[in-house]
């Protein structure tokens, strides 16, 4: 498989993509044959819960593969110094819009969040674009669109998408209007790179479609764990918990819900094929929409570890600032969908 | 010859730096393998992705774990 894929990349897409459509398709009939050879009772609430589970897994791994695959090729044509050389020197409010969208595509581990933040401050990136970017940069991933678009539809997706962005550009916009580069560790404007910046050679187009595959590869083979657990207890709410029974909790007429979905979703860490599953089911059962877009993004997009991390470059004012801003954004996000919808 | 794993804990850095041990072990290469953990030693090579890979002092490759036949093509290179 390895081998055939490294010799004829194109031709590998072109056989996987009839397989992958016929899959799709089938999804819902391999479902409903998988429930009534299983015996169980129809209509029982272990079955509704099976049910979920055998249809919700496949479709999901499925469309993860397809998208990460597509991404993989997308993010050849762009890098962190690509990026970079497009912001440096750019004005407070542009900066902001493209580091958000940038930040989308751009190659980023919340790992290597350090050597970027030192590469674009070094380039003389302002730090509000910089944070822009670092908003953008884990909130907004493929991962989380597509399950967004599996389990809800692409309503949702694009809500989730344009909302991100609207956080991302105001919260490093906010940011850079207060002037905080005093909060930024002394040795980040000492270190003067030695080697000059890496140089990327321009990948082949087959090359681009190998990276493709080692998306796929790197990110279906790290996250299916998650994604099973989360259906798993997502199927477990949809089958079991009562109609409603998260409408007081996290509905509308409960106004405190949002800061404290919020509150609960900073420490709390998953990535978005964990967390989305089991969002899907309390939506299910009467929690509202602000309410639980808030709770996702906060678990996703603000994190302690990469909060952790960015800390050996950020004094501890401006990592409060950083998490306060952004939750703000989030909770007001969350407020306006609760009384739009 | 030495080669420098630049990195601080993400999991490609480590696959990196047992790739690349794994490697010399087995083709027995004279090479002295060190990883790099400080942060401001591994941004004196500039980058902005890790795992960084610097094979006697040159930069090879940024944010990727390279096929074990194009590592032990540059491996052989610079031995000689």
């Amino acid at each position: 498989m390895n081998k055939l894929i490294e010799r004829h990349p194109i031709g590998m897409v072109i056989a996987s993509l009839p397989i992958w459509i016929v899959l799709y398709l089938a999804l819902q009939s391999i479902a409903d044959a998988i429930v009534s050879i299983s015996g169980l009772p129809p209509n029982g609430r272990i079955t509704e819960a099976v049910r979920f589970f055998v249809f919700e897994t496949p479709k999901v791994v499925l469309l993860l593969t397809l998208v990460v695959f597509a991404v993989g090729i997308v993010r050849t044509y762009f890098s962190p110094e690509h990026t970079r050389k497009i912001l440096g020197g750019k004005s407070l409010f542009v900066g902001n819009v493209l580091a958000s969208m940038l930040g989308i595509v751009t190659p980023f581990c919340s790992c290597s969040a350090i050597p970027l933040f030192i590469g674009f401050v070094e380039a003389g990136v302002p730090l509000g674009v910089t944070f822009s970017f670092l908003v953008a940069a884990p909130m907004i991933n493929e991962i989380a669109v597509v399950l967004l678009f599996g389990l809800f539809g692409w309503k949702t997706a694009l809500l989730y998408v344009s909302t991100g962005l609207l956080i991302a550009i105001t919260s490093g916009y906010v940011i850079g209007r207060l002037k905080v580069e005093r909060f930024v560790e002394d040795w980040v404007y000492q270190v003067h790179s030695t080697t000059g910046a890496w140089e990327e050679t321009v990948p082949s187009f087959p090359d681009r479609i190998q990276s493709g595959y080692a998306a796929v590869k790197d990110i279906v083979g790290k996250v299916w764990p998650y994604i099973i657990v989360g259906i798993g207890v997502g199927a477990f709410i949809h089958g079991y918990v009562p109609e409603n029974f998260m409408a007081g909790l996290m509905g509308k007429s409960a106004w405190w819900s949002v800061p404290v979905a919020v509150l609960i979703g900073v420490p709390l860490y998953s990535n978005a094929a964990g967390i989305i599953p089991i969002v899907h089911a309390l939506l299910e059962k009467g929690a509202s929409l602000g309410t639980t877009l808030a709770f996702m993004m906060a678990v996703i997009g603000l994190s302690l570890p990469e909060t952790i991390i960015l800390r050996k470059v950020l004094r501890m004012p401006l990592i409060f600032i950083f998490v306060g801003v952004v939750a703000t954004g989030i909770i007001i996000v969350g407020y306006i969908f609760n009384v739009v919808y | 010859m030495t080669i420098r794993v630049l990195g601080s804990g993400c999991a490609k850095c480590k696959t990196l730096e047992e790739r690349i041990r794994h490697l010399v072990a087995e083709h027995q290469l004279p090479v002295e393998v060190e990883k790099v953990t400080d942060l401001q030693e591994i941004m004196k090579y500039g980058i902005m992705m890790t795992p960084g890979l610097v094979i006697n002092g040159k930069l090879m490759s940024v944010g990727t774990v390279p096929k074990d036949s194009l590592l032990l093509q540059w491996l052989r290179q610079e031995e000689t």
